[in-house]
């Protein structure tokens, strides 16, 4: 019987190619959209994701986000050390820069100050260069993508010369960061030299990043913190929801993604269900010669299921796939760069493409249940 | 006791719609039709025959009296047996053969047993058999479009015989065919579907198929006129 319900779903090729594409494209736009939406919002917390040893960060208690920062006073960090479960704390420095490209181009750039005795602060991965190397004078480590973009035709090499608002600077390492919300340009230099691009080297700490103790938790730690110091410190997990959440609340990405991926959800909903419906409607009367025949309704409703299961499955694989290679090819250009699809997205659209399925062939099922065998009879 | 009768219906009465709107059909249709025979139905157009057949059938319920066919009150029965009862002891042939145009003739031969449970390949073998006997052996891989009206209805009758049906009944079989294919197909029928417990029941307005009945009533207006053995 299920065999017959298969060759009835192939035989009408247009029609179930029309029902599979339906839910290919609800499936491939959900997974397409939301993992941009979750690549996108991840690069609010890029900054601390490159920080991996530092599980406490501590800034001035106005701080929302990564992007508008206040500097905290020197002697903020002699307090911080002796904050009970502090293991070490460093300063960190964050700042915009100008810099001019090759070609005379101005960008606007990032330019990270990391801790001159330890250099934590540095991303892990080194693509080309010696990270110690960095102690020499005017030495920066550039961001990959950075370099590509201010290097443009250029082959990775170590030893070209930058110019960070005006002053000399010699690129000693080539690393891989995260991708950043705003600029793709990352300058890494000591915490001293950092300010002397910027600051004329007068101090100004933007984080102090720290490490929890052993017996303590980041949490615990943070709170110490707080109740010490008077600054605000959180879990560099919490902190970097709050950078997350920050970007969901006060920009319009949500709303904008949201629309299309309701969009789409409504296209897949509209669609599969009137192709199925119709589907159905059209091999009515072969529902009902097999109903007067002696098939039980229990059967028909199986069925009708597993046509629409099928359906389900191939639309659902096809437009995974579809957008796997999405995240696939468009993850090399740098504008997606880091976009990946996470497993829960595609997960949720699965269930979004069930919800589809099960919904047409409940409306498709009402017919078929309803078709009165007599009919066959009738011309 | 041998079964007497095929079918017997007592004072079966069919109503359409409700009210005002409320037509009777069937005006108390009182009917015996006899085991190990072709029993033709016919009459004028409207008169009531596939309503009739389709109570017989249980594809309709009556709204009054009642119908037994093989011993058993199909009137009487829960839904779900009547269901069972049809794929069990039934076979059916359309004016308009109703094949699954998604199937070839063999599968679509093979359907009837296929809803028993039986699994598709055995059912097809099965079939296959029945197929060659109505001289369809070429045909067998074809798909409904690519058959001629004869053929499709040589695949219907294979499909309503395939599970050796106690009773076979069908509406205006040869209306769709020409003289001569109405005349292949009838005798084809007459063939497989004969037997001392079996019976054959065929509504009909085609005087030309007459000779293959052993019985014939005719019907007007919702009763039973007349009803006598064949003697063409
Ligand atoms: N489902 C229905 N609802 C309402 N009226 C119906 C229905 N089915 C049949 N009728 C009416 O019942 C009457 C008998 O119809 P039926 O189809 O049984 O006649 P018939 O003898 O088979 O005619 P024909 O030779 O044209 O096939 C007709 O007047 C028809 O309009
Ligand atoms: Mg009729």
């Amino acid at each position: 019987m299920f065999s017959i319900a298969l060759k009835m779903l192939f035989h009408d090729r247009a029609k179930y190619m029309g029902l599979v594409l339906g839910v290919a494209f609800s499936t491939l736009l959900i997974n397409q959209q939301l993992g941009i939406f979750i690549g996108l919002i991840t690069r609010a917390g890029a900054v601390i994701v490159d920080v991996p040893q530092a599980d406490v960060w501590v800034m001035d208690p106005g701080v929302k986000n990564l992007d508008t920062i206040f500097p905290l006073r020197d002697t903020e960090l002699g307090r911080v050390r002796g904050v009970p479960g502090v293991a070490w704390a460093v300063p960190l420095y964050k700042s915009n820069v100008t810099i001019r490209t090759g070609n005379g181009e101005l960008e606007s750039s990032l330019l990270m100050g990391v801790d001159d005795s330890t250099l934590i602060g540095l991303p892990p991965e080194v693509v080309l260069g010696n990270i110690d190397d960095l102690r020499r004078p005017d030495a920066v480590a550039v961001s990959m993508d950075g370099y590509r973009k201010i290097w443009r035709n250029e082959p990775l090499k170590l030893g070209n010369i930058a110019e960070l608002n005006d002053r000399r600077a010699v690129v000693v390492a080539i690393v891989k960061d995260s991708p950043k919300f705003t600029s793709s340009i990352t300058f890494f230099t000591r915490y001293s030299q950092a300010l002397q691009y910027t600051n004329n080297g007068r101090n100004q700490m933007s984080f102090i990043v720290a490490r929890s103790a052993e017996d303590s938790t980041p949490a615990e730690v943070a709170q110490n913190i707080v109740a010490r110091t008077g600054l605000q410190a959180m879990s560099a997990e919490d902190f970097r929801w709050k950078a997350i959440m920050y970007v969901v609340q006060n920009t319009g990405i949500p709303i904008s993604i949201g629309t299309v991926v309701a969009l789409g959800v409504l296209v897949g909903i509209a669609v599969v269900g009137l192709m199925f419906n119709l589907f159905v409607l059209e091999n009515l009367k072969q529902f009902a010669v097999l109903k007067a025949i002696g098939t039980t309704n229990i059967r028909l409703i199986g069925m009708v299921f597993l046509q629409a299961a099928v359906v389900g499955f191939v639309g659902f694989s096809l437009g995974l796939f579809g957008a796997t290679m999405f995240f696939e090819t468009a993850g090399k250009s740098p504008t997606f760069q880091g976009f990946y699809l996470p497993w829960y997205v595609a997960a949720a659209s699965g269930g979004v493409a069930a919800a589809i399925i099960i919904l047409a062939a409940m409306i498709a099922m009402r017919r078929v249940l309803f078709v009165d065998p007599a009919i066959v009879f009738r011309g | 006791m041998p079964m007497e009768f095929a079918v017997e219906c007592k004072g079966v009465i069919k109503d359409f719609g409700t009210g005002s709107v409320r037509q009777r059909v069937l005006h108390g249709i009182d009917w015996q039709v006899p085991i190990g025979a072709t029993t033709f139905l016919v009459g004028p157009s409207g008169c009531g025959k596939t309503t009739l057949i389709s109570i017989i059938a249980g594809l309709l319920s009556a709204t009054e009296g009642y119908v037994r066919i093989l011993d058993q009150e199909i009137t009487k029965m829960r839904r779900s047996r009547v269901v069972r009862f049809r794929a069990d002891h039934l076979g059916y042939i359309f004016q308009q053969f109703n094949l699954l145009p998604s199937l070839t003739a063999v599968e679509n031969a093979a359907v009837s047993l296929v809803v028993q449970g039986v699994t598709l390949a055995t059912a097809k073998r099965q079939a296959s058999v029945l197929l060659d006997r109505l001289g369809m052996e070429s045909n067998k891989l074809k798909y409904p479009n690519q058959l001629s009206g004869g053929q499709q209805q040589r695949v219907a009758i294979a499909r309503a015989l395939v599970h050796n049906p106690k009773i076979v009944i069908s509406d205006e079989p040869t209306a769709s065919l020409d003289a001569e294919t109405g005349h292949e197909v009838m005798e084809l029928l007459g063939q497989v579907a004969s037997g001392a417990d079996r019976a054959v029941i065929v509504v009909t307005h085609d005087n030309r198929i007459f000779p293959f009945a052993d019985y014939i009533a005719t019907m007007s207006d919702g009763r039973i006129e007349s009803f006598r053995k064949n003697s063409a």
